[in-house]
């Protein structure tokens, strides 16, 4: 396993003060807080700097970690030395944390189970404990957020096995996603989560929904964007065409004059709902090319009848 | 193997929670919850307690919440601000990404 520096990951120096090791802990935990933080790794990052301080912040684990000696890099392989906290009191057991299953394998070398002489609490009897919640993403398709849908979701969870040793455990589930669900909410199942301990309650599973990119919309909210390429004389002299919404085809009206970017609503047409979104459909005035002597000849009859220049208003 | 379907609570406007359902959700003591309502983190419909009715989002802060206050030691009142600044955050994120994605 890998060694981890600890001072390196809090930015502090080995002689630093406990005080300085709090303001910088401090500092840290609120620019990777995964609720507040956009970093791309910020939930490693916290946990990271947690699981640091969870070391320095105790001047016991913090003087056992210490006496590893200086000369340690990080990354380095480890292997924790035979007795390697012998002579040291503790006064409480290696966890003080309900998470530390989520802390590093270097962690739990140095500060798991066996760490000092006294037990774990969770080793004592009449304990009880509520399950911990699960979050995971799901990814669905636009279509099915209009139709609603089954999805198989296989979750990956870490668990302690008999032994106490952290295994991940692969389980699928079956679940419903209703009609009319939207990008970014959450779907809760009660009791779906990690089992309780003791005759403790499951936590629950929640599930955040997200959309594949689509190549044709845009979501946002409820409502979705088309870009939807129309003809000049189509926009010039307006028409009903065609266009494709996620429940099939419809017929749109372009009103005469349409220029390039006009937004036009087909109302109730987006993701269904109470109310139901809209489905905007965005002009894009796009040219027929000039590669035969036909085309070339109605540009360059429209270039001498129609008096046109599109510049007019810049004076030039 | 035949798996059974599973239906769960979308956590959006509609959704109707209790105080009971949110302490049970949170792990938290009612009176945690009410310090939130207070603190006007959350803002339940109901006059009373037993009426409260909370939203889904309500129960999305309610988790911010615990998270902010365990992990960055704020009290309530620095909670209710942070949770203002990344709604704000989060709503000018969503414009720069609809003004993006227009040019």
């Amino acid at each position: 396993m890998d060694f981890k520096d600890y001072y390196k990951i809090m930015g502090v120096k080995r002689d630093a003060t406990q005080d300085d090791i709090k303001r910088s802990y401090r500092k840290l935990a609120r620019k990777y807080h995964p609720d507040v933080s956009k970093h791309a790794d910020a939930e490693a990052r916290f946990k990271e700097v947690g699981e640091a301080y969870e070391v320095l912040k105790d001047p016991e684990k913090r003087a056992a970690y210490d006496q590893l000696g200086a000369n340690w890099k990080a990354g380095q392989d480890f292997r924790p030395p035979p007795d390697w906290d012998a002579g040291f009191e503790f006064s409480g057991g290696g966890y003080t944390r309900a998470d530390s299953a989520a802390y590093s394998d270097f962690f739990e070398s140095l500060f798991g189970h066996g760490f000092g002489s006294a037990p774990p609490t969770g080793a004592r009897g009449g304990f009880r404990a509520r399950g911990e919640d699960h979050h995971a993403k799901v990814l669905i398709d636009l279509e099915d957020a209009y139709h609603g849908a089954a999805k198989t979701i296989t979750l990956r969870s870490p668990e302690l096995d008999a032994g106490g040793h952290v295994i991940t455990r692969e389980h699928s589930l079956n679940v419903k996603i209703p009609k009319g669900i939207r990008q970014g909410q959450k779907i809760r199942l009660s009791g779906q989560g990690a089992p309780g301990f003791g005759g403790g309650e499951a936590g629950d599973l929640y599930l955040e929904i997200e959309f594949r990119p689509h190549a044709l919309y845009r979501v946002e909210g409820r409502d979705l964007y088309l870009d939807l390429p129309v003809a000049p004389w189509e926009a010039a002299l307006g028409a009903t065409i065609k266009t494709p919404t996620p429940a099939g085809p419809v017929d749109l009206k372009i009103p005469a004059g349409s220029s390039s970017e006009r937004k036009l609503r087909l109302k109730g047409r987006g993701i269904p709902g109470n109310p139901p979104g809209d489905v905007y459909v965005v002009a894009q005035i796009t040219l027929p090319s000039a590669d035969s002597d036909q085309a070339r000849d109605l540009y360059r009859k429209m270039e001498q009848e129609l008096a046109f220049n599109p510049r007019s208003k810049m004076g030039v | 193997m035949k798996t059974e379907l599973l239906s769960g609570i979308v956590l959006d406007e509609r959704a109707e929670l209790t105080l009971g359902d949110l302490c049970r959700a949170c792990c938290q003591h009612a009176e945690w919850i009410e310090q939130l309502v207070e603190e006007g983190i959350l803002e339940p419909a109901g006059h009373n307690p037993a009426q409260w009715r909370f939203s889904g989002t309500s129960l999305q802060k309610a988790h911010i919440a615990m998270r902010l206050q365990r992990d960055l030691d704020i009290n309530l009142a620095g909670v209710a601000l942070a949770l203002d600044l990344i709604d704000e955050i989060e709503s000018l994120r969503a414009l720069v990404c609809r003004l993006e994605s227009q040019n």
